[in-house]
């Protein structure tokens, strides 16, 4: 079966309180990053996975998000596929 | 554009879609002598929201005992009950309830809960020394129960951890009325001196008034009360419900807040919850029959396009409203600034002009009496229809007395041992540090937790308590059973009850049948508070709990706080060593209503709760108190959910380090397993050295209280006459492993 690899990122809905996002910006602007003016955290995942299809992967792929990897309360996400050509796999 | 968008017009429809009643809108009309905008709107309907205006509690809540030797601030007045404990020492303590949040975000839920109760703590100058909290949920079996579980105990970990204030008791109740809808009551406890205690008043004309802390964003500010047709649909998809607690910026706000007191910076304080900027801004100016002058446009904002509406509505985290002393205004900016805090000045206080008078950009956008939005002042006051329930009657009648004699009364004491309710709750206290600040004495896992008092010889004992299946049964007498239970859990660790603060979790109070509970459920506690001498010093309503099936049992939590004289009565629950006498004080009584033994082994929630005699309750209790001020007694535990053969078991294998068995004789003339596993109040089980047991029973003599020497310490058992004879490794397996092994089902979630 084919393998595809998922990106996929999490990151909190606009508007929601980032702390770490924050914190980060802050230590910036300490270090005299005075340009910086605001940081949004976010998190990044791979997932290798086997699917007859690319449309099969999504599928899987959107209901892994829904179900475990995002908190559908305060954030949000999106994701790329991509083929793992065989050879590479090898 | 900033604050450009078309408000809508306000009319009764728009108020209704707000939450307000026909004649609240009148009532708003009336008070200011005109028609609210639609700013003003949305400040009275979230300030006459049951939430801040208690408006169908309030005329109960008056009647309960407020009033002891050692209140320094009553219910109602300040953001906390405070008690004098000597030494120029007060404690804050309350209970608040954060139910809904947790239902949809747990994690955020239960950590903004924690957040907002340390605030109300000091905000009143007071430095946390202890959190407390009281959990409800659904069964364990069911996998969303699971996840709200381990969300909430984690988020209350996490914020507690990092502020830095040691967890340390508390309670989880399992029952199916709780699913959808579970119940996290968090409580907190702090110390100030006598002269740096601070009100939650603004006064002195043109005194300075700061917002500190975080920025204000649009967190909770609720979909139902935001009638939001007329705004855009990017403004609504901007508007996150969800609070995120920053426990690291109250930690800053908590350092700065007891350095402004500590410097005299500051005329008042109080923290931001519920309806943020509006609810602190009327609450103090109301309190110092005041007014204020606060410049909207000088909050620092999270988000640019922000609205007067929503900025005045928004329930950002980590922020104070600080009026300053006049002249202290640098330093409150210089404390700040050092604690890496906002302060921006945002308004003054008017003495003479008693209006609350919002500014957006030089506009004038909001200008009402500020006691016109509060309890006390113009917020409404309802009595409500009230019906006994049939199910009471229904209930209260079955025979219990018909139901079948387990064969094998071992493995019925096993079986409650492992039920979540009772089985060791390690894995929840596990994730919080109860030892931060190196206070406490008596961790969790006991009956109730000591910390001490440093700089005194003093100690503070504290429980949360209630049991909502006593209260479901008879909410009169279940209420009053858990304020006797909670005064009980505090004696046996060698406190004197002093004030409890109550968190009263029901579910529509427009359903006569919940107002009847709640009703039944306030003279129960005003009975019980008022004949032990522990007053109410605040807490918070919580209604509209319900379920897809119905309300959730109606659950008035107790948070009782006791003083210890010398640090050295601290005692725990468990044996201490082998060859000590055990003594049950208090009397068993053929009853088994609305027992754990019931709800495991039978499968009923039924009968009606154990009778409770609030003159032997006291006696009782004085008794231990003063056995254990002698120095009499190696433990104390009190008797409750499963009965004495549970309490028996639990004194045994408590010391998971250290497990005693015990050989005990349990005569009843009545049924053995009434005998074993009813829930008779008033009883202790005490172990002490035999040599104690003269003085014991002059004490007891002396208070009239039944004692019994019922057995002895030792072994590797626990033999409960003919009936119970397991092994203290059959009792460690179930006690200890029950809740982590349901847990453990968690890959599949």
């Amino acid at each position: 079966m084919p393998i595809f690899k998922a990106r996929i990122q999490v990151r909190l809905k606009a508007g929601i309180l980032d702390p770490q996002g924050q914190t980060i910006a802050h230590a910036l602007q300490s270090l005299g990053f005075a340009q910086v003016q605001s940081v949004r955290t976010g998190k990044l995942m791979e997932l290798e996975l086997t699917a007859e299809n690319r449309e099969m992967a999504e599928d899987i792929v959107k209901r892994a998000c829904d179900k475990l990897l995002a908190n559908p309360v305060t954030e949000e996400y999106s994701f790329e596929i991509e083929d793992v050509e065989e050879d590479v796999a090898v | 554009m900033k604050g450009t968008m078309q408000e809508p017009e306000v009319t009764l429809e728009l108020a209704r879609q707000h939450g307000l009643s026909e004649e609240e809108y009148e009532q708003i009309q009336k008070l200011i002598g005109r028609k609210p905008n639609y700013t003003e709107l949305g400040m009275f309907s979230v300030m006459w929201s049951e939430h801040c205006s208690y408006k169908n509690s309030i005329l109960l809540l008056k009647t309960l005992p407020k009033d002891g030797e050692y209140v320094l601030a009553k219910a109602g007045e300040e953001n906390a009950g405070l008690v004098d404990i000597g030494d120029g020492l007060a404690v804050a303590f309350k209970i608040e309830s954060h139910n809904h949040p947790s239902a949809v975000e747990p994690y955020q839920g239960a950590a903004t809960g924690v957040g907002g109760i340390l605030r109300d703590i000091f905000s009143m100058g007071a430095r946390p020394v202890a959190a407390l909290n009281s959990l409800r949920f659904g069964s364990l079996d069911d996998p969303h129960v699971r996840y709200l579980f381990r969300g909430v105990v984690h988020g209350i970990g996490d914020y507690g951890n990092c502020f830095g204030v040691p967890t340390v008791a508390g309670e989880v109740y399992f029952d199916p009325s709780y699913r959808g809808n579970p119940l996290v009551n968090a409580m907190a406890v702090g110390i100030v001196k006598h002269d740096r205690i601070v009100r939650a008043v603004a006064r002195g004309e043109g005194a300075r008034v700061f917002l500190i802390g975080s920025s204000t964003g649009r967190d909770g500010i609720h979909g139902a009360t935001f009638a939001s047709e007329d705004l855009s649909e990017e403004s609504e998809a901007k508007r996150p419900q969800v609070q995120v607690g920053d426990p690291f910026t109250e930690k800053l706000l908590l350092e700065a807040t007891l350095e402004m007191a500590k410097e005299d910076c500051v005329i008042g304080i109080q923290d931001m919850g519920a309806a943020g900027i509006t609810c602190s801004t009327s609450e103090m100016s109301a309190a110092g029959h005041a007014g204020m002058v606060i410049e909207l446009d000088k909050v620092p904002l999270r988000e640019a396009d922000m609205i007067p509406y929503e900025i005045l509505l928004s329930e950002s985290q980590e922020r104070m409203l600080v009026v300053a002393k006049p002249g202290k205004e640098e330093k409150i900016k210089q404390i700040c600034e050092k604690w890496d805090l906002h302060a921006a000045e945002i308004g003054k206080v008017t003495e003479r002009n008693q209006q609350l008078q919002v500014f957006w950009h030089g506009k004038k956008v909001v200008d009402i009496p500020a006691d016109s939005l509060v309890v006390g002042g113009g917020a409404p006051q309802y009595e409500r229809e009230s019906r006994r329930p049939e199910y009471i009657e229904r209930l209260h009648g079955e025979d219990l007395r018909a139901l079948p004699h387990p064969l094998d009364l071992a493995d019925t004491l096993l079986k409650l041992l492992e039920s979540p309710n009772i089985a060791n709750k390690s894995w929840v206290y596990h994730q919080y540090d109860h030892t931060v600040r190196t206070n406490t004495v008596v961790a969790p896992g006991a009956d109730a937790a000591v910390i001490r008092i440093k700089g005194t010889k003093k100690g503070l004992a504290m429980k949360t308590d209630c049991n909502s299946r006593y209260v479901y049964l008879n909410p009169r007498r279940g209420t009053a059973i858990a304020v006797a239970e909670s005064a009980r859990n505090v004696v046996c660790a060698g406190g004197e009850p002093v004030a409890i603060t109550n968190c009263l979790n029901f579910g529509n109070p427009y359903n006569p049948e919940i107002y009847w509970q709640f009703k039944e459920a306030i003279a129960g506690m005003r009975e019980a508070c008022s004949y032990l001498g522990t007053p109410v010093t605040g807490g918070n309503v919580s209604f509209y709990n319900e379920n897809p099936d119905g309300a959730i049992h109606p659950t008035p939590t107790i948070g009782m706080l006791g003083i210890l004289e010398d640090i050295n009565h601290a005692t725990t629950a468990w044996f201490k060593q082998e060859g000590d006498l055990i003594v049950l004080l208090g009397r068993n009584l053929e009853e088994v209503g609305g027992s754990e033994y019931l709800a495991v082994i039978h499968g009923k929630v039924s009968g009606d709760c154990p009778q409770l005699d609030l003159q032997r309750e006291l006696q009782v209790q004085t008794a231990c108190l003063k056995a254990i001020r002698e120095g009499l007694v190696q433990s104390a535990h009190d008797v409750a959910d499963g009965g004495v053969a549970v309490a028996l078991a639990e004194s045994c294998i408590m010391n998971r380090e250290r497990p005693l068995g015990a050989s005990v004789e349990l005569t009843g003339y009545f049924r053995a397993d009434f005998c074993l596993f009813g829930e008779s109040q008033s009883q202790i089980v005490l172990s002490l050295k035999g040599a104690h047991l003269p003085r014991l029973t002059e004490i007891c003599n002396e208070y009239n209280v039944a004692m019994r020497v019922i057995g002895e310490v030792g072994g590797e058992r626990l033999r409960i006459g003919e009936l119970v004879d397991v092994s203290l490794q059959d009792m460690m397996d179930r006690y200890y492993n029950a809740i982590p092994e349901k847990m453990r089902i968690v890959a599949i979630e």
